[in-house]
């Protein structure tokens, strides 16, 4: 079942370029119902997956013979952490469309690309062919290019491409190393799951551990080649920039989990200390920046960076607990990131028509727009990480394992989140509850009401990260058993015996 | 009468598309004169298709064959002929709607003697014959390449192309000579072994090393690679767009594979390594060089240009230094990984140069900015041009994407010490893999005129011949099947080889 959230948003894509030019509703109810479809696909497939797993917590969905020559397998698999993100995109698919319904031209384009990316997205979630899941991940770089080029605000053109360099020199670094694990395993196959048996000569691991993980990492924000993220984020129509900050950046810390850390585990342990030290710059900085920003969305652009920097600083604890917190946090950054992106760019630029802190300060946004603000002060309360919502356990979780591996980095952390309330509240005052203003200006500014749409995305999405925040047993119960799987075993003991 | 026989017979593909180019010039001189330029173009080139086609049909009835004194025909060769064949069958359809010449009988004939020098450059063994049928390609392609009399770009472009071309030529024949007087064979077989026998009891002496590379410059000139690169972005620019297609596709498969059959039959005990840390003299140095030098000067120069012909030029220039890494590999992923690249490439640049040409042909210019908001303008061939470039680019599904991937997996696995691969070429790869993800930049570009800007003034459809729109639908549709399914292109590949393989 978890293969046909591929299939279907592949196909929901070719059928949005087949409907006619014109029928811009037409293509909005085809785009609703393959999100739709895609969302239950995936909460059917993690059902099965609870179901039908293996002992080593793997559910096997497709595993055929492509390309003999290299030995390029088609498999598509599930383990818990594919899972959690496949149910991370479902989820950010159908708020993506909800809050797209306004996107007047080029409709069907717009969705026709948007569920491209998504096809590829599902599609890099559930390769366990390496070769294969390079396929997926290069699919994906170029739907995001045109919908920031076509549908983008801010220098669109300029973030478009900037975007889409980044990912392409990443995914350079990742297909050097693909290959030359490829020649040096002597194993001739692409499949993780023999990939991940060989033990790769140390030398060899050191230098090609930091190459692919960072090839990754470049897409997940890693400081300091996050400077495609804020501008990219900033330069996008807002459903791309919840895909972009809900699940592409995941794309990047699931690759690097995925293939850098799994195939490299003598090679993780020898970098720990030093990736560990950017994600921590990553979080310290980001949020640092977020604090003196102007504009609203590069606000929450940087406070992607920062927030991505706990993930890294997850997966490098190299403990269950840190990762189990990374794989939580990717999750939780995707559903509250989406929602702060959604808020800001369509409930508010869309309306106000800009998204300066200093000209939406006089405008009183919080008695214009009441659901709006209701929104945002919850999200951003998830954002900050207070407890009751998903942040709050990802973050414990990944300090936790943090602590007993770098202390001193996990206390400068800390300090990150400490920043991170402080940009907070610093956006909630200037944008909601700024200085009262006379009532001939407040009737000057027409603010049209929120739509059901919008309503209905923001419930769907504030519903997930409260659902998780009270019952993290509902993901943790899919995570945690799969980093105790053998597959997992040679991170845990630094090599493979 | 029989002995004669024997001549004749093998090589009777290539003799119908001579007698088919007589024919072009004969309908046109006898019947259709006085007719209208389309119909004319219409009745000469179909005589050209149908020449093609005949020619299609006898390999495909009798693969293989006998071998022929100085030709081999191995099922590879009967391949590539059917692959020359039928980019040449695309080039004639882009060509009905031309409107650069009122010689229209003329420009089908030595098109068509232009692809027979091919067909006999891919089948030869002997240097000599292979340098014979260089210029059987060589001097009509430089005569096509003037043949817009309107424009002095394509005058300027001819004689360029005419000038590098005889310097070229001129060198490979003095390494050949040379050749000759050290081994006394022009044979490629006997050259190997004579090589191999002068290299067991080195050092070798130095005339030999220069006989290789003279005799590569030519084939380096041919195929685009820097340093002999100079010629390719004004001829591309400069010569009517069919022509430029016939000269980036066909013309570099044939180029390529004459270049690896010389390599890999004549020098192939004398191949050195160009392994980092482990440099050793031969031709893989010098090929290490010509590939590094191309990758980078034709995908820098690309970045900066503003016309798609010249734009495409340096990104073939690029295109051939990947192509030459092919050469790193080992023995029996060299050729496969060679052939699918060359083949898909050849599919994807034509398809590319078609696009170009049915704008033109609708009035449009090359200049990158007239080509703003094509894609409303004409949806579907934009809709092909968006999969070439992105095929160009090498993303995944399409079948750029898939050649590189094995080209690189070739080079690095190619080179091994005591039997465990070493990584000798990373150097090399690496420089690809970083200089093809700049390349997006300017492919992006392409795509960000046609997809993202918006048109200037006129947003009438393009007017597109429908012959020409299907043979480019149809060359997409290859690039995305090769892409997804190399197996296609791959499967069939290993089959034929194998009886190359042997020789090599």
């Amino acid at each position: 079942m978890l293969v046909w959230t591929i299939y279907i948003s592949f196909l929901g894509a070719a059928g949005l370029v087949l409907l006619p030019r014109e029928n811009r509703r037409a293509a909005r109810i085809l785009a609703l119902l393959t999100a739709l479809a895609g969302l239950a696909l995936a909460l059917g497939g993690a059902a099965q997956y609870e179901l039908r797993a293996t002992s080593d917590t793997r559910l096997d969905l497709v595993n055929l013979p492509w390309i003999t020559d290299l030995g390029i397998n088609y498999h598509l698999a599930a383990d818990g952490i594919s899972v959690t993100l496949v149910l991370l995109t479902g989820i950010a698919a159908v708020a993506g469309v909800l809050f797209s319904w306004n996107v007047e031209r080029r409709t069907r384009e717009f969705f026709a690309l948007y569920f491209a990316l998504i096809g590829a997205v599902y599609g890099v979630f559930l390769s366990f062919d390496l070769f294969l899941l390079f396929v997926f991940y290069e699919i994906a770089i170029v739907p995001k290019y045109f919908l920031i080029a076509v549908w983008g605000s801010t220098r669109r053109e300029y973030g478009a491409m900037k975007l889409a360099l980044y990912s392409f020199a990443g995914s350079a670094l990742v297909l050097v190393g693909l290959i030359a694990a490829y020649v040096v395993s002597g194993a001739q196959s692409f499949d993780l799951l023999v990939l991940a048996k060989q033990s790769f000569p140390v030398a060899f691991q050191h230098w090609a551990f930091p190459l692919v993980f960072v090839g990754f990492a470049v897409l997940a924000g890693l400081w300091p080649f996050h400077t495609w993220a804020p501008t990219g984020h900033v330069a996008a129509p807002t459903a791309a920039s919840m895909l972009l900050a809900g699940v592409v950046m995941k794309l990047g810390a699931y690759g690097a989990l995925r293939v850098a850390m799994l195939l490299f585990p003598e090679g993780v342990h020898y970098w720990q200390n030093w990736i560990a030290l950017l994600a921590v710059i990553g979080i310290v900085y980001g949020g640092t920046v977020a604090l003196v920003q102007r504009d609203l969305k590069f606000v929450i652009g940087y406070s992607s960076v920062s927030h991505m920097g706990f993930v890294l600083l997850g997966l490098m604890t190299l403990t269950q607990i840190g990762l189990s917190g990374a794989v939580l946090q990717m999750f939780s950054h995707g559903i509250i990131a989406g929602l702060l992106f959604a808020v800001v760019g369509r409930m508010i630029y869309d309306r106000a028509h800009t998204r300066q802190l200093s000209e939406l300060e006089p405008m009183n946004l919080g008695v214009l727009a009441p659901f709006a603000a209701v929104t945002f002060v919850i999200a951003g309360a998830a954002s900050m990480g207070l407890p009751g919502f998903s942040g709050f356990i990802a973050e414990l979780q990944v300090l936790t394992g943090a602590w007993g591996v770098f202390p001193r980095l996990t206390i400068l952390a800390g300090v990150g989140i400490l920043v991170g309330i402080a940009f907070m509240v610093r956006v909630w005052i200037k944008t909601f509850f700024g200085e009262k203003q006379t009532t001939a200006q407040a009737a000057a500014i027409h603010i049209e009401p929120i739509s059901i749409p919008e309503r209905v995305g923001a419930c769907l999405l504030l519903g997930t990260t409260v659902l998780i925040g009270l019952w993290p047993g509902l993901l943790l119960n899919l995570i945690t058993p799969t980093l105790g799987s053998p597959l997992f075993q040679p991170l845990w003991q630094g090599g493979r015996p | 009468m029989n002995a004669s026989l024997d001549w004749v017979l093998p090589l009777i593909p290539e003799e119908i598309v001579i007698v088919s180019a007589l024919a072009a010039l004969l309908v046109d001189f006898a019947l259709v004169r006085r007719e209208a330029p389309a119909a004319r173009a219409a009745a000469v080139g179909g005589t050209a298709c149908l020449g093609c086609v005949a020619a299609m049909i006898w390999i495909a009835l009798r693969p293989g064959g006998p071998e022929a004194g100085m030709l081999s025909l191995s099922p590879l060769t009967q391949l590539l002929k059917v692959v020359l064949l039928g980019m040449m069958l695309v080039v004639a359809v882009l060509s009905f709607g031309a409107r650069f010449t009122r010689h229209i009988g003329e420009y089908f004939a030595l098109l068509l003697i232009a692809t027979a020098g091919l067909m006999l450059l891919i089948s030869s063994e002997n240097l000599l014959v292979i340098f014979l049928a260089l210029e059987m390609l060589s001097l009509p392609v430089y005569v096509l390449t003037a043949f817009n009399k309107s424009s002095a770009a394509s005058a300027e472009a001819a004689l360029k192309y005419f000038l590098f071309g005889s310097v070229a030529a001129a060198f490979t024949l003095f390494g050949i000579s040379l050749l000759y007087g050290l081994t006394g064979g022009l044979e490629l077989g006997t050259l190997a072994g004579t090589i191999a026998e002068k290299l067991k009891t080195p050092p070798l002496e130095p005339v030999y090393y220069v006989a290789l590379v003279m005799t590569l410059a030519g084939f380096a000139f041919k195929v685009a690679a820097a340093p002999f690169h100079f010629w390719a972005p004004d001829v591309y620019e400069g010569a009517p767009a069919p022509v430029a297609c016939f000269i980036a596709s066909a013309s570099k498969v044939g180029g390529f594979f004459v270049f690896a059959r010389i390599l890999m039959e004549g020098f192939a005990p004398f191949h050195g390594s160009a392994g980092w840390k482990a440099f050793a003299a031969g031709w893989m140095p010098v090929l290490a060089v010509l590939a590094v030098l191309s990758i980078v000067i034709g995908n820098v120069a690309a970045l900066v240009q503003t016309r798609v012909k010249r734009l495409l030029a340096y990104s073939a220039i690029a295109h051939a230094g990947y192509a030459l890494m092919a050469f790193f590999g080992n023995s029996r992923q060299m050729l496969p990984a060679l052939g699918f690249y060359v083949i898909t490439y050849a599919l994807t640049v034509l398809g590319a140069f078609a696009v170009v040409a049915t704008v033109e042909n609708g009035g449009g210019r090359d200049k990158l900015t007239d080509w703003a908001g094509l894609g409303r303008r004409a949806p579907l061939l934009s809709a092909c041009m968006f999969v070439f470039m992105l095929s160009l680019a090498g993303v995944p599904p399409l079948a750029g994407f898939f050649g590189k991937f094995y080209l690189f997996t070739a080079a690095l696995g190619g080179t091994t010490r005591s039997g465990v691969p070493d990584l000798g070429m990373l150097w090399l790869v690496v420089a690809a893999v970083v200089a093809s993800a700049v390349s997006f930049y300017y492919y992006l570009q392409v795509l960000k005129q046609i997809y993202t800007v918006e048109p200037t003034e006129d947003c009438q459809p393009l007017c597109q011949s429908w012959a020409a729109l299907l043979s480019i639908a149809l060359l997409a549709g290859l690039v995305i099947a090769f892409g997804c399914v190399p197996g296609l292109l791959l499967g069939k590949l290993p089959l034929v080889l194998k009886a190359a393989i042997i020789r090599f």
